[in-house]
């Protein structure tokens, strides 16, 4: 029964993959992918999503480390607050961001476009902006689960061997959380890569600038399915090219130093 | 003193306290049970932990003071820690093990690389300098923890039960090895351990904790001669009983008599060597002055000796030979007799 059970599950998720791949126009494959339209798109989502990443490791690694190391009162509130974004709809997020950083009235917006004449929405920055509120919560919470379960006696031995808090951090805490901060960032970079509803409210729907592969799908699903299968494969695509050589990279290198 | 400390320290159900004065070239065991307070009051010496009173000095210069507001992080301290397990960094190198210390000093990377091999090859593993800790043996990984505590010449070395993670096989060895680098360090030495014979084969002297607090301390023979509690008995292998001299016997709180060779008086603990014990199935006639009915309450097999628990008024353990066993038929539930002679029986004040 159990198997049976598992394996309407597992046509569940290869059925529509099939789909994808008996719709796509093989032999008009490149040609499509070389449309202005497709290349622009892939190129920003590339470019959004490690640039997500990038930030959410620059901003995501201190705040797992104070929420697993520091004691203060509403550290739970905090960590809510973090989680938050994971499990409301992105479109959601993507209409409170427009209220904190447009440049009309948006609660800091303004101040920044006063100041620097810079606004988020309708800008590159914008889409990367809104992929980094959607996958920070991913990398946070990873890298914090890392941390607590790592053995912190190595922590004081460096210590005791003379490293100050930030040799420790850098040479010892941070190697030996590696596997966590690696699933963490590879989370939040597929999580970024993905990114739809908070991008398309927050950001906008601009080619070449805020019209990330997903956003062109969507657009094109009507006008022009036949970009919209083939850029749905190049997510796809990416997304497995990706995850399979950080599981040789990463993995394989994780199984090494824990030997 | 190298080490002068007067550890107050209360954490969870613990409440540690006490001092510890360790001189160059000394080695001084900390013994005790599982939560005693022993890893607690190394890191507090190491300064992973602090005080909340008292005061730890080394070589006269303060390290951690609460009533002054003193304390140096660990950093800053000349301590070197063998930790329990060892704590090599997996994901570093044996030779970048035994340098982190230097580097995390400020040593240039070439000198830290050629101090950190003159060490490995001091703990004969310079041709092992190039793996990870986890393909070495467990003797193999204490000394390169020893060589890592030790390469940035500390005043004062702390070791943390460092041959509890070794195979009962090896360690006989591993203690003899142990003995001859740590011997080659000249600061203070605080060993930390639950083994009596780690203490007694590495130490000069004995510190016994138990709840927090020092229960006896002295050379290693005078401690394991003449134990002041249960704890230290148990742990020598020794008979300990307690109760008030009058003359020249001792009335236990059990109601049972020992009698002693010397007069004695007041509070006292009465010390019997279980190979002192003898038992006989009929009352024993002639010259011991202690007989003692008792009957046989468990057997323990301890390598070629074999000691019988005896219940009665005068509560002893008595080491005897497998013969022995068998002649007078000894096992659980039969009655003996147990006899000491008065001149085998140690006696001193509480």
């Amino acid at each position: 029964m159990a198997v049976l059970l598992a394996l309407v599950a597992i046509a569940f998720f290869v059925l529509p993959l099939i789909a994808l791949l008996r719709r796509a126009p093989w032999s008009s494959l490149w040609d499509t992918l070389n449309e202005p339209v497709a290349r622009d798109a892939i190129r920003l989502s590339v470019e959004c999503s490690l640039w997500a990443t990038f930030f959410s490791l620059v901003f995501g690694v201190p705040l797992a480390y104070v929420l697993a190391r520091a004691r203060f009162p509403g550290r739970s509130l905090v960590r809510a607050l973090v989680v938050l974004p994971m499990v409301f709809p992105p479109v959601v997020g993507g209409v409170a961001l427009l209220y904190a950083f447009q440049r009309n009235n948006g609660l800091l917006g303004g101040l920044i476009y006063d100041l620097f004449g810079f606004q988020f929405t309708f800008s590159k920055w914008g889409a990367v902006l809104a992929e980094t509120f959607v996958a920070m919560p991913f990398l946070v919470i990873t890298v914090e689960a890392g941390l607590r379960s790592m053995d912190r006696r190595y922590e004081d031995a460096a210590a005791s061997l003379g490293a100050t808090r930030w040799t420790v951090f850098r040479r010892i805490t941070m190697p030996l959380i590696a596997p966590a901060l690696f699933a963490g960032a590879a989370l939040a970079w597929a999580r970024a890569l993905g990114e739809f509803g908070a991008t398309i409210t927050f950001a906008g729907n601009i080619q070449g600038r805020t019209q990330t592969t997903p956003l062109a799908v969507y657009i094109f699903l009507e006008s022009n399915p036949d970009v919209a299968v083939v850029l749905s494969l190049a997510l796809f695509a990416i997304s497995i090219i990706v995850l399979v050589s950080l599981r040789d990279h990463w993995f394989g290198g994780i199984r090494d130093a824990g030997r | 003193m190298t080490l002068a400390a007067n550890v107050g320290v209360r954490l969870g159900q613990l409440d540690l306290r006490v001092a510890l004065d360790v001189a160059d070239g000394e080695t001084v065991a900390v013994l005790g049970p599982n939560g005693a307070g022993k890893t607690t009051l190394l890191r507090s010496l190491a300064g992973l932990v602090s005080l909340d009173d008292g005061v730890v000095r080394i070589d006269d210069a303060v390290m951690d003071q609460p009533s002054s507001g003193t304390y140096v992080v660990p950093e800053r301290r000349s301590v070197g820690v063998v930790f329990q397990d060892y704590l090599l960094f997996p994901h570093l190198t044996v030779l970048e093990n035994v340098a982190f210390g230097l580097r995390s000093r400020g040593t240039s990377r070439g000198d830290a690389r050629r101090r950190a091999h003159d060490w490995l090859a001091r703990v004969g593993l310079d041709d092992r300098a190039g793996v990870k800790p986890a393909v070495l043996s467990g003797g193999q990984q204490q000394r390169v923890a020893l060589a890592r505590a030790l390469v940035t010449e500390p005043r004062l070395l702390l070791l943390d039960e460092p041959l509890a993670a070794l195979d009962i096989g090896t360690r006989t060895e591993l203690r003899r090895d142990l003995r001859a680098h740590v011997a080659t360090f000249g600061g203070a030495r605080v060993l930390v351990t639950h083994e009596l014979l780690d203490a007694v084969a590495l130490a000069d002297r004995l510190v016994v904790l138990e709840d927090g607090r020092v229960a006896q301390s002295g050379p290693v023979n005078e401690v394991s001669a003449r134990p002041r509690s249960r704890y230290v008995a148990d742990l020598v292998g020794v008979n300990l009983l307690r109760g008030v001299g009058n003359d020249h016997e001792v009335t236990l709180e059990g109601g049972g008599v020992v009698v002693t060779a010397d007069p004695v008086a007041g509070d006292v603990y009465v010390a019997i060597q279980p190979h002192a014990v003898s038992l006989h199935r009929a009352r024993p006639e002639g010259s011991p002055r202690n007989v003692w009915s008792g009957r046989v309450r468990g057997i323990d097999l301890l390598g070629d000796r074999i000691r019988i628990h005896v219940d009665g008024a005068v509560p002893v353990v008595a080491e005897v030979t497998p013969g022995a066993v068998g002649d007078l038929g000894l096992r659980d539930g039969v009655d003996v007799w147990a006899s000491v002679k008065a001149t085998e029986i140690d006696v001193y004040a509480v």
